[in-house]
């Protein structure tokens, strides 16, 4: 566990150091969480980080979900999913009858069935004896991160970009112009619209988080904003007893994830498309 | 030259008031739009784009359809559509305002728009479709201004005037084929990701843009005394009929593919566009019957022509309604069916279909609106100079 704490603060002061947690920062100055003397700190870290990770090509972040672990235990999921809405003020949209508004809704990290999250690889007639695991439980979706995004690749503003850093595909909530196109390139169905203002349907507000407005698109940004305070993204912090989620340097063959990587059988969401994924799973 | 279009009959002071009261509406839509949220449409998370950009996707063809006339007249010399081209040019200018309009309703924050031009990002192809939309419209504005004044002073135009007809040439090709770009390079959307994409555009643009002009030269032959000429409608309705049957082989091609290749991604939104899509027991097809009725106002509206050919009957009343059928599939065929058919099937494998709003219908409405406003008010300066030169 102790190597592992000391990745993050690796990647947190990386990512300090290129000033990507300033904005939220500047934002939020109020919060006491986004103190002077830890951004220091952080940022200390970053130049010792900086030094080392230069054997490798950048840091790319990824991600391992060991799908084993949640198994028959759907409420682990939504411990995952809950813990994200909260730390993100994502709103759960309703419509007139309380009833989840699937039109409006906004997704950072969810749930779906096998058939849904590898659509590649699932033909309503080819699999016709799906093993009873895949039957039966959920599988969580998130943005992949991919190393070629196609959604960085169609936005008309560069409100969407690669973090060069660290390889998380971030927004920019104050330059999008909700045009959509990154969700029509997106082939993972990832990112979500603010179709109304979200803000009357977040149910419990985190002052550490920015909200957002209606027009814009938005997505999972594997917490880059709790990176940047050596923190590990909310939903491998929300299973951390169990480590079902493995969060690390992609690029680094001495990373944790590497060494996952290394030893099991993983899967992406389809890599077909050429995005290469940055989130592996384990079924 | 304006002041041409301030004098007109009823029925022009009429119709006028008509389209504005139809923009009026529209506008009073798009403020509770703008003040509320997109939510007041169709579209949602996995449809995400609806009535607005699928015709903002067909009026580009309407205005890249202009270079039928525009080409023959300046490339080939081909003088019998002299009085047409500037019919061809100011009805492009009317349909790239509709489809600037149609971009600006259908985004998020039209505040932000300029962010395009601000934070300019050539790797995308919004970026590029704005820079020849907007390039096209001016290149139009140019050109067809230039014509009718020298037309008016009975000279010939001036020689830069020719040069900027030439660059409108590929201008015209050019902002068809980006808006094909806009749909055929993303890696998920199997109807879409089609190398015909684009081909497929330009083929059924030269068919509807023309179509249109024939109906508007009917229109203006009862009601302006302006008469383009058996000939010029004759060889029109060839280059439709031609445009019309590549348009329907490439359609046939994109079959092929997806059958006989037996892909599902490749046969998905055909099968939900033409038979209906089932999914979990449920069959979904919402766009059957208009994608039938496209297919056969298409044949029918060929067929009307074939008749005229044939018979050598070539009356107004048939060629307007040839030239409406060929011009309403083609608005079925691309101004719904294929954004919608490509959408259909979520990357996640969801089926979703869309039903517009009435907020986002009478919108729409109003951008049609005020397209026909500008087109009625240019082709009365043009026929008005016309006269003028005559008498």
């Amino acid at each position: 566990m102790d190597n592992n704490r000391r990745s993050f603060l690796k990647i947190a002061g990386i990512t300090a150091l290129a000033g990507i947690g300033a904005p939220v920062a500047a934002h939020l100055s109020s919060s006491p969480a986004f103190a002077n003397s830890e951004n220091n700190a952080a940022a200390q870290t970053g130049h010792e980080a900086a030094g080392e990770s230069e054997k490798h090509s950048g840091v790319r972040l990824g991600m391992v979900i060991d799908m084993r672990k949640f198994y028959g235990q759907p409420d682990m999921l939504d411990k995952v999913i809950a813990s994200c809405n909260k730390a993100h003020n994502i709103p759960h949209i309703v419509d007139g009858n309380g009833k989840t508004d699937r039109k409006s809704e906004i997704k950072w990290i969810w749930k779906a069935p096998y058939a849904d999250v590898f659509a590649d690889q699932w033909v309503e007639q080819s699999v016709a004896h799906p093993s009873k695991t895949i039957a039966e439980n959920d599988f969580l979706v998130l943005c992949n991160h991919c190393n070629q995004p196609a959604c960085v690749r169609v936005c008309p503003t560069k409100a969407t970009f690669v973090l060069k850093e660290n390889g998380i595909v971030a927004m920019d909530y104050h330059r999008c112009i909700g045009c959509r196109f990154c969700m029509m390139a997106c082939p993972y169905g990832a990112r979500s619209f603010n179709w109304k203002d979200p803000r009357p349907y977040i149910s419990e507000y985190n002052p550490n988080f920015p909200t957002r407005m209606r027009g814009v698109v938005e997505k999972c940004t594997f917490c880059e904003e709790r990176l940047a305070l050596g923190q590990q993204p909310a939903c491998v912090e929300a299973v951390q007893d169990s480590n079902a989620i493995v969060f690390g340097d992609l690029n680094n063959p001495e990373s944790q994830i590497r060494q996952v990587l290394a030893r099991e059988n993983t899967i992406q969401r389809s890599p077909a498309y050429g995005t290469q994924p940055s989130v592996f799973y384990i079924v | 030259m304006i002041e041409k279009a301030l004098k007109g009959t009823p029925i022009y002071w009429g119709w006028l008031a008509l389209l504005l009261a139809l923009m009026v509406l529209g506008a009073a839509c798009y403020i509770r739009q703008f003040l509320f949220g997109m939510a007041l449409t169709g579209m949602g998370r996995d449809l995400s784009w609806g009535l607005y950009i699928s015709q903002f996707t067909f009026l580009v063809g309407v205005a890249a359809g202009g270079l039928m006339l525009v080409l023959p007249f300046y490339i080939h010399d081909y003088k019998v559509f002299g009085r047409l081209t500037i019919l061809g040019e100011f009805l492009a200018i009317s349909a790239i305002v509709m489809c600037l309009m149609f971009v600006m309703a259908d985004i998020g924050q039209p505040i932000r728009a300029l962010n395009m031009i601000l934070h300019p990002t050539p790797n995308s192809m919004l970026f590029w479709d704005m820079v020849v939309l907007v390039g096209y419209l001016t290149l139009n504005i140019i050109c067809g201004w230039v014509i009718l004044t020298a037309e008016k002073k009975e000279v010939k135009p001036p020689k830069w005037g020719y040069f900027f007809v030439s660059v409108s040439i590929p201008f015209a090709v050019s902002i068809h084929t980006v808006t094909a770009m806009l749909y055929c390079g993303l890696p998920s959307r199997h109807f879409w990701l089609s190398a015909i994409t684009a081909p497929r555009f330009l083929a059924s643009a030269f068919a509807a843009g023309p179509s249109l002009i024939l109906i508007f030269c009917a229109i203006m032959k009862k009601f302006a005394h302006f008469d383009a000429g058996k000939e010029a409608v004759n060889k029109l309705i060839t280059i439709i009929m031609y445009a019309a049957i590549i348009n329907a082989f490439f359609v046939c091609m994109e079959f092929f593919v997806g059958y006989y290749s037996n892909v599902p991604g490749h046969m998905h939104s055909l099968e939900y566009l033409f038979f209906g899509l089932e999914h979990d027991g449920h069959v979904y097809n919402n766009l059957v019957p208009i994608m039938w009725t496209s297919v056969i106002m298409c044949f029918a509206g060929l067929a009307v022509f074939a008749y005229m050919k044939l018979a050598k009957a070539q009356t107004d009343t048939l060629v307007v309604l040839g030239c409406a059928l060929t011009f309403l599939s083609l608005f079925l065929d691309k101004g719904l069916g294929f954004v919608l058919g490509g959408l259909v099937v979520n990357p996640l494998n969801q089926i979703t279909e869309y039903y517009p709003t009435l907020n986002e219908i009478f919108v729409s409405t109003g951008i049609w609106a005020t397209g026909f406003f500008l087109v009625t008010v240019l082709y009365k300066i043009a026929v008005a100079v016309e006269h003028e030169v005559e008498a």
